[in-house]
């Protein structure tokens, strides 16, 4: 329970950081702290599989290629614009609205009960392979289309059209 | 956990991290006296007998040199960029097996920090962190050629793992487990590395990318970038950088040893299991001498070359080694396995033969 | 996967498979020859339609119940099909002329195509998800295949933007809906809601999510800004596949979860959907009012109309209504979608390569120059005014005879009153088109007067007859 107390504040430390820096950079290694708690997370609750998932996909690859874009296209810290005047007490004062709520909800009823306790293997990657292939077999077919149709997508829009050069 | 536990878990990783930092500093001497030999010179030879004692003297010269931290830097990270540059090449070995259960005062002692059913996805992530630190770095110098090394790497990594992840796939089918001590004991009958040969050498150039190594160290590239990432850097947050690619390169070696050569097996192994640190050290100590020889033997690839290489010829290949390793297992027909690999990769050959060709007429 | 699987997802494989393979075959296209490439995409669209047609009445669950080939979903496929041939014969000309032509823009609308099919199919809340990104992306990037274009290009991040947002809520939505009833298949929420063991404040939230997720999709008010830019930014034959294709899938997905999923608490949802639909209808043809481009006044005539269709919703609440509300929804998008895409072909043909053309303005004279085509503009004006002998009447009389049996009056009144509203700037085009002089350049492709002159005569001819068309409509149930 400590460890997932501590563990917590971490992660509402650089998920807080992660909003308030000045700095993309920063903010980026905000999350990137803010994945691997998480990651942690998962492993705390018996699931290394997940937990290693997340520390490559997310750590490892995707917030890299936000450095990467972040870097490219320069790291100027930003002017503390006040475009936003009355939007953000409102949006603190909802926010603190939703965060009550959902402490009350939490303590005033225990409605996932019936949840039972997962088994052993459920986060092993023998119990994710065989889910993947049988029973969510058409969502992960359907999510490497959708891969491909992203990645066909990037393409066409970073090649330029033949326009400029007929005119 | 009982105490005893801690403590075995705490004295064999301090071990290991000795090892490691005592691997760091001899590789460089072993290097460096490699280097010359294949071109014709002596290399260090004065301090100590042979020149043995040369690490330790350039280790007291890193550190008493002055550091020097550039007025414009963002100086958290960058004083942060090399200690995250040296860490994941430690924790890196903490799957790796060094040798089967032992038994010492009467205690059965497992040779390695951790044996857990994810080991090869552990290794991926860690490695897929690595990057951090060098991308970092070049941020952090706030240098127009510290970044542009920075950036080349992290393309370059991200690259390069996936033709690594790929291999992994490979060996994993092969092993039909991921874990470490179950991928060496697979390879009772027959090592990985005659089984997959291409997927050897695949991952092989993979790490070789991994590791920023020449041929594949444009991150460092003297000529353009004098330097790349770590132009900034000196003293002992130069010597981290430097700690950090030696150390990674005798983890990885170990990983190559255990994916592809039999790990910690050997003649004997079975009825001396104590045999197996030695093994491993030996696999290592030639892999290493591999990566010193295409250092010395290779030029660097040009960078649109290596990116080539990177996407359109190993990752192909390490794909299609995987359907192979998979169609094998599924015939049950292993002799299948060498034979359609090794005829994959003289396609890959000719691709790249005639990639380089139809450039030359281009021009 | 086993047969049935197999069977009930035939089209959509065929169509996927297609459509990967026509990437590969486009490669080997002359740049010169590109036509080849739309003719093979229609092609493919063609036989998938064929497929789907004869699949007509059957009912399979397949994929471990992950989706369902019902008489909805045929019926839904087949209009999707229908859009994508439409879509195709208005981009040929066009994107050859705007210097946009490329091989992929035909395989991006396939893949969207298939995407929007496996959400018509959809049975279960991750199948949906993954469905509606995979007709999401391939429009993000048609929005901004001008990317020599600064309108073109703000119209695709803009899009790209909000939509990503808005596939964050239909997320959290199923992540809600998921930690209330612990499954995200439909049969299962709907099962564990009737039975009382969700927690129906979490579910009722979910449920609420995963409507303001459609709702940036279909552009229902309040999540409706993106609409006029995205649609006057992108090329105009994306817009008009855009208008047609995205608004059908996202109402039949939307028809499906809260008429498969939520049937429960149709009672609670009902009212807030009745207000949504009548705000959307008010700011759609109020705004549409002061439009001076025509791409800007037929994107806010799509958000009216979006709220024309959403008030079928309110009529779930009734369980005795709710077959004649899919059914009244289902034939006006049919409808619109035959509508529309006649009017994007004659607002093509008077667009110039620079962009120009498109203000209402230009069409001064059409009257005059190009009787057919004023014709046929004024038969699309009407039918979306819903006014008679076209479908667009038709398809709003049976949407307010249902708002009207659900005790929802003043929703009804709402939706006659800004139809009245919407007269006054559709009915505008037509004075400025036959009492305005002017001299209109059009462009006369044969495509492209196929689709209008087609289109013109299916929204009178099935005006005629609209009983057949819905009978078929009605045919269309879920099961």
């Amino acid at each position: 329970m400590t460890v997932f107390i501590i563990l917590a504040l971490v992660a509402i430390i650089t998920a807080l950081g992660m909003l308030i820096s000045r700095n993309a950079v920063y903010s980026a290694l905000f999350l990137v702290l803010n994945f691997a708690t998480v990651a942690v997370f998962y492993l705390l609750l018996g699931a290394p599989f997940i937990a290693i998932t997340q520390v490559t996909v997310y750590a490892g690859a995707i917030m890299v290629l936000f450095l990467f874009v972040i870097m490219l296209l320069g790291t100027d810290e930003l002017e503390d614009t006040d475009n936003l005047t009355w939007q953000r007490p409102l949006a603190i004062g909802l926010a603190v609205v939703l965060v009550v709520e959902g402490i009350y909800l939490m303590l005033s009823q225990n409605t996932l009960g019936f949840i039972t306790t997962p088994s052993e293997d459920l986060g092993s990657p023998q119990a994710i392979g065989d889910m993947l292939f049988s029973k969510y077999l058409l969502p992960f077919e359907a999510t490497s289309i959708l891969l491909l149709v992203a990645m066909v997508g990037a393409i066409v829009l970073t090649v330029k059209n033949k326009k400029g050069e007929q005119s | 956990m009982d105490s005893a536990l801690i403590w075995e878990m705490v004295i064999k990783s301090l071990v290991l991290i000795l090892a490691l930092l005592t691997g760091f500093a001899y590789l460089t001497y072993y290097e460096r006296r490699g280097l010359a030999r294949i071109q014709s010179r002596v290399g260090p030879n004065r301090a100590g007998p042979a020149g043995l004692l040369q690490p330790i003297a350039d280790a007291v010269k890193l550190i008493f040199k002055e550091e020097f931290t550039p007025g414009q830097a963002y100086k958290v990270i960058f004083i942060l960029a090399p200690i995250i540059t040296v860490i994941p090449a430690i924790l890196i070995t903490a799957t790796v097996p060094w040798g089967g259960t032992v038994t010492i005062g009467g205690r059965e002692v497992m040779l390695g920090i951790a044996d857990i059913n994810i080991g090869v996805l552990y290794i991926m992530s860690v490695a897929s962190i690595a990057v951090y630190g060098v991308v970092l770095a070049g941020w952090a110098s706030n240098n127009k050629y510290a970044m542009m090394g920075g950036l080349r790497s992290t393309a370059q990594m991200i690259s390069y793992e996936l033709a690594l992840g790929l291999s992994f796939v490979g060996v994993i089918l092969l092993a039909n487990s991921m874990r470490m001590t179950e991928i060496v004991e697979a390879q009772r009958g027959l090592w990985f590395a005659f089984l997959q040969p291409v997927g050897a050498v695949v991952f092989f150039f993979a790490t070789l990318a991994e590791l920023n190594r020449g041929p594949f160290d444009m991150p460092e590239a003297e000529q353009e970038l004098s330097a790349g990432y770590n132009v900034e850097y000196s003293g002992m947050k130069f010597a981290l950088f430097f700690m950090a690619e030696y150390t990674k390169m005798v983890s990885i070696s170990a990983i190559i040893a255990t994916l592809f050569w039999g790990g910690y097996r050997g003649p004997f192994i079975d009825t001396m299991p104590g045999l197996g640190p030695l093994y491993m050290f030996i696999k290592i100590f030639f892999i290493l001498f591999m990566m010193i020889w295409v250092r010395a033997s290779w030029p660097r690839i040009r960078y649109d070359r290596l990116m080539d290489l990177g996407w359109k010829i190993l990752l192909p290949l390490s794909l299609s080694l995987v359907f192979i390793n998979a169609t094998g297992i599924l015939l049950n027909q292993m002799w299948l396995i060498p034979l359609l690999s090794i005829g994959a990769g003289f396609l890959a050959i000719q691709a790249i033969n005639l990639s380089l060709r139809r450039k030359e007429n281009a021009r | 996967m086993n047969q049935a699987d197999f069977y009930s997802l035939l089209p959509i494989i065929v169509l996927t498979t297609w459509s990967a393979l026509l990437l590969i075959v486009d490669l080997f296209i002359d740049d010169k020859k590109k036509g080849i490439t739309a003719v093979l995409a229609a092609a493919g669209l063609a036989l998938t339609m064929g497929l789907t047609l004869s699949q007509t009445g059957q009912t399979v669950i397949g994929f471990n119940g992950m989706v369902i080939l019902d008489g909805f979903s045929t019926f839904v496929n087949t209009l999707l099909l229908f859009s994508g041939l439409m879509a195709i014969s208005v981009a040929y000309g066009y994107i050859k002329r705007r210097g946009i032509e490329r091989g992929e823009y035909y395989s991006l609308i396939l893949f969207s195509i298939v995407g929007m099919m496996l959400m018509a199919q959809a049975r279960d809340l991750i199948v949906v998800f993954i469905a509606l990104e995979m007709l999401s992306i391939p429009l993000y990037v048609l929005a901004a295949i001008d990317n020599s274009n600064a309108k073109s290009e703000e119209a695709g991040i803009k899009y790209f933007l909000l939509g990503a947002f808005s596939g964050g809520f239909v997320v959290y939505g199923v992540a809600l809906v998921f930690g209330a009833t612990g499954s995200t298949a439909f049969a299962e929420i709907a099962a564990s809601i009737a039975t009382g063991n969700a927690e129906t404040l979490l579910v009722l939230a979910g449920a609420a999510l995963i409507l303001v997720g459609f709702g940036f999709k279909v552009g229902a008010v309040p999540f409706q800004m993106w609409t006029p830019d995205v649609y006057e930014g992108a090329p105009t034959s994306v817009t008009a596949f855009m208008a047609a294709g995205a608004k059908i899938a996202g109402f039949s997905a939307l028809m499906r979860v809260f008429a498969t999923a939520f049937p429960d608490i149709a009672v609670d949802i009902a009212p807030v959907l009745a207000v949504i639909a009548a705000l959307t209808m008010i700011v759609g043809n109020v705004a549409a009012i002061a439009q001076k481009n025509i791409k800007r006044m037929l994107a806010y005539s799509s958000i009216a109309h979006a709220g024309y269709i959403l008030m079928a919703f309110a009529a779930f609440a009734n369980p005795a209504l709710r077959d004649d509300a899919i059914s009244a929804g289902i034939f006006y998008l049919v409808a619109y979608a035959i509508t529309s895409f006649g009017t994007w072909a004659i607002v093509i043909s008077l667009e110039k390569e620079d962009g120009k053309g498109l203000a209402i303005e230009d069409y001064a004279g059409l009257g005059r120059t190009k009787p057919l085509m004023a014709a046929a503009m004024t038969i699309f004006m009407l039918s979306l005014t819903g006014i008679p002998p076209t479908l667009g009447l038709i398809g709003k009389l049976y949407l307010f005879r249902v708002v009207v049996e659900a005790q929802f009056m003043w929703l009804a009144l709402i939706g006659i009153l800004t139809s009245l509203i919407s007269a006054y700037y559709y009915l505008r085009v037509i004075v400025i088109m036959y009492m305005k002089e002017g001299e209109p350049e059009t462009v006369s492709e044969s495509w492209l007067t196929f689709t209008w002159g087609a289109m013109a005569v299916l929204t009178v001819v099935l005006s005629l007859i609209p009983a057949s068309l819905f009978a078929w409509a009605s045919g269309a149930l879920m099961k």
